[in-house]
């Protein structure tokens, strides 16, 4: 933060891409990408580029993992080693793990693990391309993919992140804000019937003040709302061909 | 038209009228997955578009057997969880027979789900008429969420395949469907079965794969 003189992210009221500080990077959803996967979704969030693949309910292997009374839901988060500039080493590392163990968690809150007893709900998340804010990238994805699965679940996952930078609070941080800016937390919401429910993830690296973080949740609560209807737009767009003709 | 509901998608303020696919909480009625809203006065559910088979008690399945063991068969049922098919549930057996000389590995049979405990362990039985190994014929593999469609009002769809084309049909509710006859024939039923599952939720169903299969029967009666 030393070099916070020499750049500037905010000029003119406006950010270095030109958004404003409410704004979210345009959103792209796929559904349904893959045809192997029982569910699947390809999304943009700004230059994130991710695919996620669900599989199950299925058998859980190897059988020790298995839990006699729930569903265990597994969330793999992964970074291709062309996904950033420099080369990232492949494979699970202290980072990758512990945002998979904290989305993973995030959507045990919703899915209703106990219908499915003895079985595994499996969400394997790969990043492309990284910029910033992928692992909430990665959650709205994984959302998506799961209701394409068909697994249950009491609503849906949206999840964005808001920047502290110049003394500004920013919703949906790109790669320049999260790098020079003071704060950045990611949230994630449990939504229904277009209502938010709950706080599914909430993490913070850097500082903010409590009146600053109140703020924050406001931005984040409608960044989320925001998202969740392209979510479900996109849901629906995917089913609405195929039942365009039916009349009852 | 019926809508399409995403999971979450609020249904109902009584939670009287919960169908299936639905979960109550908080006196309100919710969609459990992604579905279509079938809705009346008096119940409320959804129709999955989508989804893994679910054992339940009475259903006839078609399965794999993967295993043989010394007091029943493993039976792969296309679903989360495996089948046991028991010796003394098998009319086949012989005293003078061991396992694997009734049942093999990778041998297709028609049973029936008798008991499912709270664990998921699920029974079968062949103890019915409908069941037996099947060793000749094609399975189709379908989307379990589809079956109902294939099966049609009241077995509407199934009657005409049998009336139509004079083969033997078995729908397992796993989303196997076994088909056994003339080779063009069964071809044919493969062919309409596969344009059931893509236009499952569109009207008149049964009357368009009607004429399909009369259109198709017809070219190869000219040859």
């Amino acid at each position: 933060m030393s070099n916070k003189d020499e750049v500037r992210l905010i000029v003119d009221g406006k950010r270095l891409d030109g958004r404003a500080f409410d704004e979210l990077r345009p959103i792209k959803i796929k559904v349904g990408v893959l045809k192997r996967a029982d569910g699947s979704c390809y999304l943009e969030m700004g230059k994130n580029k991710v695919v996620v693949a669900v599989y199950g309910p299925r058998e859980v292997h190897p059988r020790h993992l298995q839990d006699p009374v729930k569903a265990v839901v597994r969330y793999r988060y992964n970074m291709a080693p062309f996904s950033v500039e420099e080369r990232k080493r492949p494979g699970p590392d202290r980072r990758s793990v512990e945002i998979s163990k904290v989305s993973r968690e995030a959507l045990e809150a919703i899915v209703m693990k106990e219908l499915f007893p003895r079985s595994g709900i499996d969400v394997f998340v790969e990043v492309l391309q990284a910029d910033a804010g992928s692992r909430t990238a990665c959650l709205n994805a994984a959302s998506v993919a799961l209701v394409d699965a068909g697994v249950p679940m009491k609503g849906m996952i949206s999840s964005v992140a808001v920047a502290k930078v110049d003394g500004e609070l920013v919703l949906d941080p790109m790669k320049e804000e999260d790098f020079y800016g003071e704060a950045d937390m990611p949230f994630a919401f449990f939504i229904r019937n277009d209502r938010i429910e709950s706080i599914a993830l909430l993490q913070m690296d850097g500082r903010v003040t409590k009146d600053e973080f109140i703020k924050a949740v406001k931005m984040a609560k409608d960044g989320a709302m925001r998202i969740y209807k392209m979510q479900k737009e996109a849901i629906k767009s995917k089913y609405v061909v195929e039942s365009e003709e039916e009349v009852d | 038209m019926r809508s399409i509901v995403l999971p979450g998608d609020l249904l109902a303020t009584n939670p009287k009228v919960a169908g299936s696919g639905t979960y109550v909480e908080g006196g309100k009625v919710y969609a459990k997955f992604l579905g279509l809203l079938d809705k009346t006065d008096t119940s409320v559910r959804v129709i999955p578009l989508r989804g893994k088979y679910i054992p339940s008690i009475g259903d006839v399945v078609i399965g794999i057997v993967r295993e043989v063991t010394a007091n029943g068969w493993v039976v792969d049922i296309n679903s989360p969880y495996q089948g046991f098919l028991p010796l003394s549930e098998n009319p086949n057996v012989r005293p003078n027979k061991k396992p694997n000389e009734v049942l093999e590995i990778d041998d297709i049979i028609i049973a029936k789900v008798t008991n499912i405990d709270p664990k998921m362990k699920v029974t079968l039985t062949m103890k019915d008429k409908m069941c037996r190994a099947v060793r000749f014929g094609r399975v189709i593999a379908i989307n379990p969420a589809r079956v109902p469609r294939v099966i049609g009002k009241k077995g509407s769809m199934i009657k005409m395949f049998k009336t139509e084309l004079g083969v033997q049909i078995v729908v397992g509710k796993n989303g196997l469907i076994w088909a056994s006859g003339d080779r063009r024939k069964v071809n044919i039923v493969e062919e309409a079965i596969y344009i059931i599952e893509e236009e499952a939720h569109t009207e008149g169903l049964t009357d368009r794969i009607t004429e399909f299969v009369r259109k198709r029967k017809g070219e190869f009666d000219e040859q």
